[in-house]
């Protein structure tokens, strides 16, 4: 610039220019002024100027451009034609400057040859256009006129009216050329892709992995290198291979979503997918408790093809050495086979080859340091491999050199016997050599290993040599120094004579090092030809050979001497054959096969196995059999167990070598086993042979129909390791198993050739690397996100230490504990340890069961699967709960239902809609229920209203002592005819009208608290009170699932109030009236609270439950009453209350358990056919069109969560034996005796182990298992029961009182129906009033539903006959027949006894803890036991269970009157299922027995349990309170 | 605890819904809630309100203002669920029922700040929030319930503010509403959380230079 500025200088206008020196381009046009100046084709002009018009026009245009010129040459810059300049323009203008005298000129001229082609041009248009002339000047002059008188165009323009511009075509092309760039389509030239001098270097050649590139067209690839390069010459878009630089082929072979297939397309009928319904291939769920896993159908083929024995007792001498030729025989072959020697030679020739390379330096570019390093390794490496190898060749020359011996032996053994015993025949075989050749390879051998030899020596030589060196300079230093010493020694020894003590040599006196020996050549090559003759073949010896052959003839029997004779009769006397065991038992064995005299023996047997376990052992047994004598186990050989990947037909015929121990002397040729013998005529050298062999055989895995080998699962198989591995690496898990296989994926991946590099393989590749290298090393993980290490920011412990994050992390789990845990602080010093303590208290337990709570282990292990089932079930709900449905979401009105209801009703209820939905007087609607998330303690009450109670047991005279005597003394046959004469008469006299009969009241006690209520009189009293029970809930959480899980019951306990005068003298009864309030328990009603909370409403009249037997007390009253009339009525005889229970607020009863089951439905899958669940759904959808309130059952809800239809559930199941022996004769006593034995199953609602969820089912063997259940699984065991005792029996879905919705079962006897109550075990007749069932919705059967749809549904009103389609609406008819459902039930039911001791043990347990209670509960008394009592109860009890509390009370009563003459005895005994201690507690507590407070009580109490088989047990607890009387 | 720090931080939010855009609808009202996670709980002002029913501006904008305040105060142990306000609109239809007209969710603004610290940055945190409506599930139930008036409706409008479940509804886009906040935190900082700016001014920072081309 600056020497630009400097000629620019120069010009002539240096004022002009300097300040501008920077905006140049912007002056340029000044300079080019000139060439605005009027052009010339003006003149061209002249010859047309006829017109006066043109003439004005040419005035005026002169005027405007003398008037634009001033104007121009003022105004200096003027815009600058629109026109590119081109670099050699731009060295024209620089030119300027220094030829300002030329300037215009050139200007001039140039503009003139630009301007020449359109001058050009304008002539040829003139000259067309001659004709019409004036036309087109004047519109060419019309437009220049405008362009003057209009807007302020461009001077030029103005100043150069002309013609437009016409470029000739060349010109064009040649400046397009210039601003143009047309891409050639050929292929750009490496070098010009890549910096000069560089090489194209291709990434994969060198085995870094490249991705497949995408598929570009050649031409199109060209033109885009040729533009690159053109625009940018830095070619940083070419990779090092002087190729575009691309990524790899993003596009993935094959779809990764199945191709949506338009509906328009015909898809070919062979190639629709049909939708087949998963079937599962086990039909039992895992959880069970000692259900085993299925027995599979699996087979293992065992072919045994030979026996050869490699020693045998019977063997002759020769037979031994020939043995043993044949042993050395076979390792020649196997080593010539693998020829080490000469492997090992070439590599030795290699190495050397290698070693001269690296020593000439012209070649090797490498650092001088490298190679020496290099060539010390190599050097290395030859010792090493000249030393092996000389080994191998000794090896070899002595195998040879020992089958030489032994066929020498054998040979001359022959001769000496005189006959021959082996076919077996050795040849040698000669092999010419070329002598010179040899020779010279030798010796050049032999000159190489010397050489390197004594290279090497020397190399140790002067190492040894610099050792001595130093050394010697050290022995050097030392004696200096000891001379030193030595001197000074010599001069302080008078003065110091200890110092030599003191100082003492460390150690003896350094030896005089000795130099080191050069070493000796001769002495070296010595050595080597030593060694060379010793272990090489000498050169020009011919190589041997050996042949074995079996072409020799054995010397017939008759030649040989009678002891040769007598072995070969040996021989043929014995027979062998092979037994087959799997797993330590036999299960196949060979056929008996005699020894050949070869000593082999052919099977050629196979034996499939049809296997149900997973093998854990496999053995072949040989035996022997001698003649006729026994058999001799001779050995045993274990095979080994396939592979899974080990199929038939795969399998190779493997060698298992075997020996035996046996010690057998022969009394012939035969060398015997176990016993020394001697080749050696003097017996010396002696040889002691055992019996051995080899069994051919293959083992594996047999292949079924369908080309599915027949292995067992993995999880068959020794869980330990197999299923670590599984879960370790995800390839082993896919379906190849163990390590073996991964040395196949290797092999598979290089046959292959899998791409190494290639990322995608990396695992892979990973994986194969382990496997093949390490061998027995498996990665104890599978990484899944390889980088995930270095993204993890910090580490996992840390991470788990954090209380805070833990918290965080256990509440978005849900974990019950922490599911609503609000506010968790900020700092991990503010989380409470004690936080965790219940949650990991809870972890802890789930494996330990609790002994505490559960006193048989039976039970305990029952409630811990019962706990896991639950929490199972929760996590599926919980998941479910997170799969929302529309309705879930939104509110929307239904539509009406065009299709079922018909226009007209759409029509009704359009109109219907029509009202007004927000009226100005709207009706009072019902309360809006609570829901139950913001409630504390105190809200809840529990009200519960009793009315009245029929039946209540009457006191019976106190019986004085006097009337004793007589009837204690009786017997106890003869009492039991002669107590009702003897009693009626008392009655009769007993009760004066006057005298009170009972006074009863009423306790209801809940969640221990307690109220009664007033005391009424007679058997039939009326109260009509309501009692208000606070009701608290667990935790304090009301939330409903946490409500749906209260398992309280409300104890409804009816007292009689008796009042007993204790005045003790008769005195005083003038002036006082002394008497003590006493109550006595009659009977108790049991209600759970879950039922109430389902139900909001608990009416009706319910049966009080009184205990067999209650001393003191009768209702024979009534009875006699009415049985004279009501024969049915005795069915149902006791005592009954009519009571009102509902909650105060009413509580939302969330949704109900089988509200949601439909849901639920919807979430949880099926088995079922869909055909199947359609039907049942619009049968349901129909019978609950016509009755809503009906309740009518078709699928239910498996244990595992799958839906089942209900029919499944019925089937004829055993009974135990036990109880059908009890009554061989009467069918209706074992029915009842079934229908006990039920009952004793404890009875644990749904709704409280599943909490909130839904109705699971579970079949009857789960249900054993458990031994807990609800209504449906009483039922359905009962139901099965009945049916196969051959009763008619269905299954009753209906309401009862107080349960809601149960099950019942009904029976058809020979003229009537029965109703039973699954829970209770007791039966009612269609027409018994009392009768808790109220309303029937459906039967079921075991293979149909019937609805009912008759007008009434009470049992009493209805007709149980099925048959008739309009009483009963069956699910399967006509239209939809009976598909032939199988059952989810077992084959059949197993029964283990109960042990005996066990429950007896129980009993004592159980005594003990109520013991205990009972004291616990009277804190502030004396509690005193009645042992004599307590020992008679005792015995009391198990004749109450062998009657079934019936009819015994007055021997009982009788029995204890004797016993206990003098007290004044209450008590009773009660009976229940036994599931845990809680309820028995509760039970007793109920009883009130403990309250009484008479300072002189005594009390019994005994508890018997009757075990029942299958662990269910039968619990009797009598107490009793004992008052002496005075 | 004084001497170990705060243990909470506290968010003050208040601010309006100020107006909204519903360009068929007139005489709408607008009731708007809070969801926030577990660890957050109101110690001040108002969970949830309703406001008055608003007509259309006669002006060209035809907004329909509320200027409804919303003043709350939450405390924090973690920012995990942060408070969403959730917007619901209803208003009559043709037939005079009440319909629901929009839902609409909006997350608290994370930083402090007002919407008036100076002219140059008014409004900070001003929400527009795009408001839908749930749709009919069929063409007949679109009628039906035009016609009587019974549009679909979330079953609780909070479930606008989370994602579990939406994707069983399908929803309509139906105006906008605009929210101001003002925003107050307090130990946000001493608890670790920087949310943004310590002070308003940060942001205005040195102001672009004036003179540039827009």
């Amino acid at each position: 610039m600056v020497s630009e500025k400097s000629h620019l200088g120069d010009q002539q206008e240096p004022g002009h220019e300097d300040p501008n020196a920077d905006a140049r381009p912007l002056s340029m046009p000044t300079r080019r002024g000139p060439r605005s100046l009027p052009p010339i084709p003006s003149a061209s002009r002249t010859g047309f100027a006829e017109f006066s018009m043109r003439e004005r026009m040419r005035e005026k245009l002169q005027a405007a451009r003398s008037k634009a010129e001033s104007a121009l040459l003022q105004e200096i810059p003027t815009p600058r034609p629109r026109r590119l300049r081109s670099p050699s323009e731009k060295e024209l203008e620089t030119e300027f400057g220094t030829e300002p005298g030329g300037k215009i000129q050139t200007t001039q001229q140039e503009d003139d040859s630009q301007s020449y082609s359109r001058v050009k041009f304008r002539d040829s248009v003139r000259k067309i256009k001659s004709k019409t002339p004036d036309e087109e000047e004047l519109l060419d002059d019309k437009d220049a006129v405008d362009f003057l008188l209009g807007l302020d165009r461009g001077a030029e323009d103005i100043v150069a009216v002309r013609p437009a511009d016409y470029e000739s075509v060349h010109i064009r092309l040649q400046k397009e050329k210039e601003l143009l760039f047309i891409p050639s389509r050929r292929t750009v030239p490496t070098y010009k892709k890549l910096p000069e001098n560089v090489q194209p270097r291709f990434l994969e050649d060198e085995g870094l992995y490249i991705g497949a590139r995408l598929e570009v067209p050649r031409t199109n690839q060209n033109i885009m290198e040729n533009r690159l390069l053109m625009q940018e010459p830095g070619r940083r878009w070419f990779g090092d291979d002087g190729r575009i630089l691309a990524l790899p082929n993003p596009i993935k072979p094959f779809p990764s979503r199945p191709l949506v297939l338009s509906q328009e397309q015909d898809i070919k009928a062979e190639l629709e997918t049909l939708y087949k319904k998963a079937v599962k291939y086990v039909h039992r769920s895992q959880h069970m408790i000692g259900s085993g896993d299925p027995p599979g159908n699996f087979q293992l083929d065992i072919d045994i093809s030979g026996l050869i024995f490699t020693h045998h007792p019977c063997f002759s001498r020769e037979h031994v050495l020939a043995a043993k030729l044949a042993q050395l025989y076979d390792q020649y072959l196997a080593r010539r086979q693998r020829n080490k020697a000469k492997f090992l030679t070439d590599k030795l020739q290699a190495l050397r080859n290698a070693v001269q390379m690296s020593l000439n330096p012209a070649k090797t570019p490498k650092s001088l340091d490298t190679t020496r390093r290099a060539i010390n390794e190599y050097k290395s490496e030859i010792r090493q491999t000249r030393k092996l190898r000389d080994i191998e060749q000794e090896k070899d020359r002595t195998l040879l050199k020992t089958i030489i011996k032994v066929w020498k032996e054998m040979k001359s053994l022959r001769e000496f016997q005189r006959f021959t015993n082996t076919p077996l025949k050795l040849v040698l075989r000669k092999e010419k050599v070329d002598q010179k050749a040899d020779e010279e390879a030798y010796e050049a051998e032999v000159q190489a290993e010397i050489s390197e030899l004594l290279e090497e020596h020397r190399e140790e030589y002067e190492q040894r040599m610099d050792e001595y060196r130093s050394a010697h300079q050290q022995w050097k230093a030392w004696k200096k120094a000891q001379r030193t010493k030595k001197k000074k020694k010599k001069q302080g020894v008078e003065e110091h004579p200890d110092d030599e003590m003191e100082e003492p040599y460390p150690g003896e006196d350094p030896v005089k090092p000795v130099p080191p020996e050069p070493t000796n050549q001769a002495v070296i090559e010595q050595e080597v030809r030593e060694r060379a003759a010793q272990s090489r073949r000498r050169p020009g010896e011919p190589m041997l050979v050996p042949e074995l052959s079996l072409a020799g003839s054995v010397t017939p029997n008759d030649q040989c001497p009678r002891v040769e004779v007598l072995r070969r009769e040996d021989v043929k006397r014995r027979s062998v054959y092979l037994k087959v065991l799997f797993n330590d038992k036999e299960v196949s064995r060979t056929n008996s096969r005699p020894l050949g005299a070869d000593f082999r023996v052919h099977f050629g047997q196979i034996f499939n196995l049809q296997i149900v376990n997973w093998p854990e052992s496999l053995t072949l047994q040989v035996y022997e059999t001698v003649g006729h004598s026994g058999t001799t186990l001779l050995a045993e050989v274990f095979l080994p167990i396939p592979e899974t990947t080990v199929v038939t037909g795969r399998a190779p015929l493997e060698e298992v070598e075997f020996s035996s121990n046996q010690h057998v002397t022969l009394d012939h040729e035969g060398v015997g086993s176990g016993v020394p013998f001697s080749f050696e005529a003097d017996g010396s050298n002696q040889l002691t042979l055992m019996t051995s062999g080899k069994v051919s055989n293959s083992v594996s895995w047999a292949i079924g129909e369908n080309g599915i080998p027949l292995i067992p699962p993995l999880s068959q198989q020794n869980i330990g390791f197999r299923s670590a591995l599984k879960r370790a690496d995800a390839i082993s898990s896919i379906g190849t198993s163990g390590l073996t296989d991964m040395k196949k994926l290797a092999k598979w991946a290089a046959e292959s050739k899998l791409d190494p590099n290639d990322p995608n393989n990396a695992p892979l590749m990973q994986l194969i690397l382990v496997a093949t290298s390490g061998e027995s090393y498996v990665p104890d993980f599978f990484r899944l996100e390889q980088l995930q290490q270095e993204f993890n920011f910090v580490s996992d412990e840390e991470l788990n230490r954090s209380k805070r994050f833990r918290l965080l992390r256990l509440r978005s789990q849900e974990v019950p504990e922490f599911r609503n845990y609000k506010q968790i602080p900020v700092y991990d010093r503010e989380i409470m340890e004690k936080v965790f303590q219940d949650y990991e208290k809870r972890l802890r337990d789930r494996n330990v069961i609790e002994t505490k709570d559960h006193i048989d282990t039976h039970r305990a292990i029952v409630a811990k699967y019962l706990q896991q089932v639950r929490e199972s079930v929760i996590n599926r709900f919980l998941i479910a709960k997170h799969h929302f449905l529309l309705a879930d979401l939104i509110v929307e009105e239904e539509v009406p239902n065009i299709s079922s209801e018909g226009s007209g009703i759409l029509g009704l209820r359009l109109f219907k809609l029509a009202e007004q939905k927000r009226p100005l007087r709207p009706r009072r609607k019902g309360r809006k229920k609570v829901t139950a998330q913001n409630l504390s303690d105190g809200d809840i009450k529990l009200l519960v209203n009793i009315i009245r109670a029929y039946d209540i047991p009457v006191r019976k005279p106190i019986t004085s002592k006097f009337q004793q005597p007589p009837r204690s003394s009786r017997t106890f046959s003869e009492k039991q005819a002669a107590s009702p004469t003897t009693h009626s008469p008392t009655h009769s006299a007993d009760y004066p009208l006057s005298q009170v009969l009972v006074r009863p009241f009423v306790e209801v006690s809940f969640q221990r608290t307690i109220c009664h209520t007033t005391t009424a009189d007679g058997p039939n009293p009326s109260w009509n009170e309501e009692l208000e029970l606070p009701f608290r809930a667990p935790n304090g959480n009301y939330s409903t699932t946490s409500l749906q899980s209260v398992k309280d019951d409300v104890f409804i306990n009816i007292f009689d109030e008796v009042l007993y005068d204790v005045l003790e003298d008769d005195r005083e009864r003038a002036s006082g009236i002394h008497t003590r309030i006493e109550r006595h328990w009659l009977g108790c009603v049991k209600i759970p609270f879950s039922t109430i909370y389902f139900q909001a409403k608990i009416d009706g009249t319910f049966k009080i439950d009184t205990p067999p037997v209650l001393l003191g007390y009768s209702k024979e009253q009534s009875v006699v009453a009415e049985r004279g009339f009501d024969p049915v009525r005795s069915l149902s005889e006791g005592s009954y209350i009519t009571l009102f229970i509902t909650m105060e607020p009413q509580l939302v009863p969330g949704e109900s358990v089988r509200e949601k089951t439909s849901d639920m439905l919807k979430k949880f899958d099926s088995q079922e056919d869909e055909k199947l669940l359609q039907a049942t759904e619009k049968f349901q959808a129909e019978c609950a069109l016509k009755f809503p309130n009906r309740q009518c059952l078709t699928t239910v809800i498996d244990i595992s969560g799958k839906t089942v239809f209900i029919t499944r559930y019925l089937k004829p199941l055993n009974p135990p034996q036990e109880l059908l022996n009890a009554y061989p004769n009467n069918p209706q006593a074992t029915a009842e005796l079934v229908a006990r034995y039920v009952s004793l199953i404890p009875f644990l609602p749904d709704t409280v182990s599943f909490a909130g969820i839904c109705d699971l089912w579970s079949t009857s063997d789960q249900f054993l298992d458990l031994l807990a259940g609800d209504e449906e699984e009483h039922a359905v065991l009962l139901c099965n029961y009945f049916l196969s005792l051959g009763k008619k029996a269905w299954l009753m879905m209906g309401n009862a009182i107080p349960e809601g919705p149960t099950a019942y079962v009904l029976t058809r006897e020979q003229s009537h129906y029965l109703i039973w109550n699954p829970c209770s075990g007791h039966f009612y007749g269609q027409f018994d009033t009392f009768c808790p069932l109220k309303s029937v919705g459906c039967l079921i059967g075991p293979d149909n539903i019937w609805f009912n749809i008759q007008r009434h549904d009470s049992p009493l009103r209805i007709n149980f006959d099925i048959t008739k389609p309009k009483l009963w609406k069956s699910f399967f008819s006509r239209s939809l027949p009976y598909p032939g459902l199988s059952s989810v039930q077992p084959e059949e039911l197993i029964y283990q006894r109960t042990d005996k001791a066990a429950a007896a043990e129980l009993q004592d347990r159980i005594e003990k803890i109520l013991k205990e209670k009972i004291m616990d509960w009277r804190p502030r008394h004396l509690t005193r036991w009645n042992r004599y009592c307590t020992s008679t109860l005792r015995h009391f009890l198990p004749l109450l269970e062998r009657s079934q509390g019936e009819d015994v009370e007055d021997d009982h009563r009788a029995e204890l009157l004797k016993q206990l003459g003098d007290y004044r005895f209450s008590g009773f005994p009660l009976h229940m299922p036994y599931s845990e201690l809680k309820p028995l507690i509760e039970a007793v507590y109920s009883t009130g027995v403990h309250n009484i407070d008479v300072p002189n009580v005594e009390f019994a109490l005994a508890v018997y349990i009757h075990p029942y088989p299958k662990n269910v047990l039968s619990v009797w607890i009598y107490v009793a309170s004992l008052i002496r009387n005075r | 605890m004084a001497a170990a720090g705060p243990s909470v931080f506290l968010l003050m939010v208040n601010g309006q819904v100020e107006s909204a855009q519903f360009p068929e609808y007139d005489d709408l009202y607008c009731k708007y809630c809070f969801v926030y996670g577990q660890d957050w709980a109101p110690t001040a002002g108002l969970e949830e309100g309703i406001s008055q029913i608003t007509c259309k501006s006669q002006d060209v904008r035809r907004a329909l203002v509320w200027n409804f305040p919303i003043d709350i105060t939450f405390k924090s142990t973690n920012p995990y669920g942060w408070p969403q306000i959730v917007l619901s609109v209803y208003g009559p239809d043709v037939f005079g029922n009440d319909v629901i007209r929009g839902y609409g969710v909006a997350h608290v603004p994370l930083s402090p700040g007002s919407t008036s610290v100076c002219e140059n940055i008014c409004f900070r945190h001003k929400r527009t929030i795009p408001m839908f409506v749930p749709e009919s599930t069929s063409k007949l139930q679109k009628f039906t319930s035009w016609f009587m008036g019974r549009r679909p409706e979330y079953t609780d409008p909070k479930v606008v503010a989370q994602g579990e479940g939406r994707e069983v509804t399908r929803v309509r886009s139906q105006g906008f509403v605009t929210l101001l906040f003002n925003v107050v935190t307090k130990d946000m900082r001493k608890l670790g959380y920087d949310t943004g700016p310590p002070d308003t001014h940060g942001i205005l920072g040195p102001s672009p230079p004036q003179g540039l081309p827009r």
